[in-house]
């Protein structure tokens, strides 16, 4: 039965889905307008960004439906990205603190 | 419907376990390891997981470039407003581009459903207007670009408003994701023709795979749209709104 394999589900779901999208984005994009600043404003970019991603990882793209041997697979081996984030986190501001010992430009 | 060569030697569904026994089974199992997953699906999963390994490269190299720069990053809100006459609106281009790669997602995600239903005209709609939403999301960048390139005066070594990286960041991060988006449309345009056709209701051999296509394959394309407005959430997040 090859079409036992299609993903196949209800319109609603899709259609709120949608819908929070578009809600997610305009939250989003009000960060900006409102001018929000410092963590306040970063941590407000993160979560919008995560439920954004989220809703269209699982809904979208039916990761929510599939067996875990596929979802597993797809979503385990971004979490080594968090290592390579660190890494150039450290290396960024090393390199900042000699750019600013060498060429005292200060910003 | 005729059996897929793929899934012969695969369990009855009904010997699927769910879960995380069913991950263990899965893999352990000496036979394909996505079970009722068509391979094509599988295929462009492993190329998304390669492409976010990617668009991970290029965001990770503008986090280290913009966090070890001395100089002031240009103020990126008010670099992308526009002024529709009256006063210039942050971003505003941005949020409608976003907007629009939100909205043809949705129109992807119903050509997708249509698709298993066999509506082959509603399918093939769908799919051009995702296509033509795409298309108009290519149009803006390239007037961003046209913009930022001609009257702001923003180089890949230079700009007048602060850190030189911030041309080579922006031209490349968006470069490769408008990129994405063109090819997209262009596959879109060409799936969209054959579901008009009727080439997956006879389950039609393609021309250069010559394998039989199916509905499956809208699905796949739909996987790929929609990397490319997942990709845009990221970049709307770090880039533009940061």
């Amino acid at each position: 039965m090859a079409h036992a394999e299609g993903q196949q589900h209800p319109l609603s779901v899709y259609i709120k889905v949608w819908v929070l999208l578009f809600v997610l984005s305009t939250f989003s994009y009000m960060v900006d307008y409102m001018h929000l600043e410092g963590y306040l404003r970063w941590s407000l970019i993160l979560l919008f960004m995560f439920l954004k991603a989220g809703f269209i990882i699982a809904v979208f793209m039916h990761i929510k439906w599939e067996r875990w041997a596929l979802s597993f697979a797809i979503c385990t081996p971004p979490v080594v990205l968090l290592v390579f984030i660190g890494i150039m986190v450290i290396e960024s501001d090393y390199t900042f603190l000699t750019r600013n010992l060498f060429f005292g430009t200060g910003s | 419907m005729a059996p897929q060569d793929t899934s012969t030697a695969v369990a009855q569904p009904g010997d699927l376990k769910p879960g995380l026994t069913g991950l263990a089974e899965d893999w352990s199992s000496d036979q394909r390891t996505f079970k009722n997953v068509p391979w094509g699906k599988a295929m462009m999963w492993i190329f998304l997981l390669s492409d976010t390994f990617i668009f991970s490269c290029f965001l990770i190299s503008y986090m280290t470039v913009r966090m070890s720069t001395a100089v002031a990053w240009p103020p990126v809100s008010e670099v992308f407003s526009l002024s529709f006459g009256g006063e210039p609106i942050p971003l505003i281009l941005i949020a409608i581009m976003t907007f629009i790669l939100i909205t043809s997602s949705g129109t992807m995600v119903l050509a997708v459903n249509y698709g298993y239903r066999k509506d082959r005209k509603k399918t093939a709609l769908l799919l051009i207007i995702t296509a033509l939403f795409g298309a108009s999301f290519v149009g803006m960048q390239a007037f961003e670009w046209t913009k930022l390139i001609v009257e702001e005066g923003v180089r890949p070594w230079e700009n007048p408003m602060g850190a030189s990286q911030f041309g080579s960041a922006f031209f490349m991060i968006t470069g490769f994701h408008g990129f994405h988006v063109s090819v997209g449309v262009l596959f879109l345009v060409l799936i969209a023709r054959k579901v008009w056709r009727g080439d997956y209701d006879i389950e039609k051999k393609g021309f250069f795979t010559s394998r039989k296509g199916n509905y499956e394959i809208v699905e796949t394309m739909g996987l790929y749209w929609h990397f490319v407005d997942l990709v845009w959430v990221f970049i709307f997040a770090f880039f533009y709104l940061w």
